[in-house]
């Protein structure tokens, strides 16, 4: 069975966000006075939330003159109240269900999308970018599996037997969705993020999240998620290990020659990684 | 171009004695241009005089240019004569409304639905036309140009500055100057301040030199303490950004609906008093009636 990818970027008009992300908008907007900080917090933890977000003040009804990549840069140009106005729209269509009959555990998928956010975010801090452009790598983080809960939540028949498939042959999740429905989720992610009109980077980054181009000059923000999707993976696959210098980590040249140095010691380089996800944490748990 | 202050109060109409000399109509400015285009900006309850006084020659052609849809701007344009006649042309600018996706025609059209006024929009006899805004993008009406620039409030708010043969004026609408929602001990602070000051400075530089504004200023600085949020600026913060922009003539507008006009004066005189005042803007309160020529 192969996907129409027309049919399917027509249907994720509207996605719903996180449970916990949704009772947290609905409580604070409850509230005329409630803090500025705290509702854009919320907003930035939840990548179904950031995605709507980007995707509204981008859209070309809004016309504005210059791209947005990040939510705290939304709040300033278009005014808190339309973000805060924009969350409680998705907050109001409903919640993603705690439990999805794809088999996809969407929480695992929040805290791995936030841990790898948090890595290109600090790898990206390394590398001297500056506090303005940080946040892009963050939302790159944060939205490059974008595709796997677009398919659980869109396709949750199909999209289980790509599940089954992955687990039975132990074959990687985008070979399996390929196989099954001809489409990676890095594609379809990368497919809505263009109809969304987030900007390019971003785009670039969800699609290459996997596969990322020898060749090609990719934009650095690609390469910071490429590695650090790579790097979050083998963290959660070794949680039991508290040496991060054990992890191997194999890494493409091109990936290399961005980072300046082996992969395994950027990793280790990374101050307060294990801070930034617990605190990243708090969000899935609810504040 | 001949500018008319129609309406300055914000957020409701305060008729009364205690409002006289600076008049209680919310929103609206007139612009005759040299080539005697009508530029209009906002339609509060001070567009209706408006109308009476342009249908005196007909047909007409009116531009508005709505900052925001906010009740006080836009709540004089059911009574906003030149609409119902046949002949006439009518031209809305204004925002998309990006979070419920709706565009200028139908937020002003449902203002005029049946449970609210009983003349429809489709009913009006005026050839209307509505046209979206993006910021920066130049609208030319005759001889002269507008530009909007997104100000923050709790909407969409469009500021436009209308220029015409070397003249300038410019007018806020509504606006609350971004401020750090952070304290200077958080971690967020540094950045989020970064992203405030490239804000704030390109509504400078945007305001440029301009010959007249006409600004927010609601409330007083020890009032804004209790109102912060609410997308208004104070007499500091214009005077802040017309000293920043070097404006040559600035003016306060919006003025709150429970100011009398005995508070506007002490208000002002007080301001007149102040040792920090720069010696080069012409400053004055925005009152009803009042024409400026430039």
């Amino acid at each position: 069975m192969i996907i129409d990818r027309k049919q399917l970027t027509a249907m994720v008009e509207k996605v719903p966000a996180f449970p916990e992300s949704v009772h947290q908008v609905l409580e604070l907007t409850a509230s005329p006075d409630c803090p500025p900080k705290k509702i854009v917090a919320v907003i930035e933890h939840d990548p179904v939330l950031t995605m709507s977000l980007l995707k509204t003040v981008n859209s070309a009804y809004f016309g504005l003159s210059k791209q947005i990549a990040g939510v705290k840069q939304a709040v300033v140009y278009v005014g808190l109240n339309t973000v805060k106005n924009v969350a409680i729209m998705v907050a109001t269509t409903g919640a993603l269900p705690k439990t999805n009959k794809a088999g996809l555990d969407t929480k695992t998928l929040w805290l791995h999308s936030l841990r790898v956010g948090v890595i290109a975010k600090l790898v990206a801090k390394t590398k001297g970018v500056s506090a303005n452009n940080l946040a892009s790598y963050f939302v790159g983080g944060l939205l490059h599996d974008i595709g796997k809960i677009l398919y659980a939540r869109f396709l949750p028949d199909q999209y289980q037997q790509v599940v089954k498939l992955h687990q039975t042959e132990q074959l990687p999740l985008y070979e399996a969705e390929q196989r099954i429905l001809g489409l990676g989720h890095c594609e379809l992610g990368a497919m809505v993020a263009q109809k969304w009109k987030l900007p390019l980077e971003l785009i670039d980054s969800i699609r290459s999240h996997h596969h990322i181009e020898a060749q090609t000059n990719s934009h650095p923000l690609s390469l910071a998620i490429f590695f650090a999707n790579i790097a979050a993976h083998a963290l959660e696959e070794t949680e039991a290990v508290s040496d991060q210098a054990e992890i191997a980590l194999s890494v493409p040249q091109v990936v290399l020659n961005y980072l300046g140095c082996s992969a395994d010691k950027m990793l280790v380089s990374l101050n307060n990684l294990d801070e930034e996800v617990e605190k990243a944490k708090t969000f899935i748990q609810g504040i | 171009m001949i500018i008319n202050l129609r309406g300055v109060r914000g957020s409701i109409p305060v008729p009364g004695p205690a409002t006289v000399k600076y008049g209680g109509n919310t929103t609206c400015i007139s612009i005759r241009t040299e080539e005697g285009d009508w530029i209009i900006l906002d339609g509060g309850t001070g567009i209706r005089e408006l109308g009476l006084v342009q249908i005196e020659h007909l047909p007409l052609k009116s531009f508005i240019f709505l900052t925001h849809t906010h009740w006080d701007h836009i709540q004089g344009l059911p009574f906003y004569a030149p609409l119902f006649i046949p002949g006439n042309e009518i031209h809305f600018y204004g925002a998309f409304d990006p979070v419920y996706q709706k565009d200028l025609q139908t937020i002003l059209s449902q203002q005029m639905e049946y449970c609210y006024f009983p003349v429809r929009e489709s009913e009006l006899k005026a050839d209307l036309h509505y046209h979206k805004v993006r910021e920066y993008e130049k609208i030319q009406v005759g001889s002269a140009t507008v530009t909007p620039i997104l100000l923050n409030h709790p909407v969409l708010n469009y500021g436009y500055k209308v220029e015409e043969k070397g003249q300038s004026f410019f007018f806020t609408g509504d606006y609350e100057p971004a401020a750090n929602i952070y304290n200077p001990d958080e971690e967020e602070y540094e950045q989020y301040q970064e992203m405030v000051d490239e804000q704030n400075k390109s509504v400078i530089e945007f305001i440029r030199e301009v010959d007249v504004a006409v600004c927010d200023a609601q409330y007083t600085v020890s009032e804004y303490a209790s109102k912060q949020g609410w997308g208004h600026g104070t007499y500091d913060s214009c005077l802040s950004l017309a000293t920043k922009a070097e404006i040559k003539s600035l003016y306060f507008t919006h003025h709150d609906p429970t100011r009398t006009d005995e508070q506007l004066d002490i208000i002002f005189s007080d301001l007149l008093k102040r040792s920090d005042l720069p010696s080069d803007i012409e400053l004055g309160i925005a009152s009803e009636g009042l024409e400026i020529k430039l």
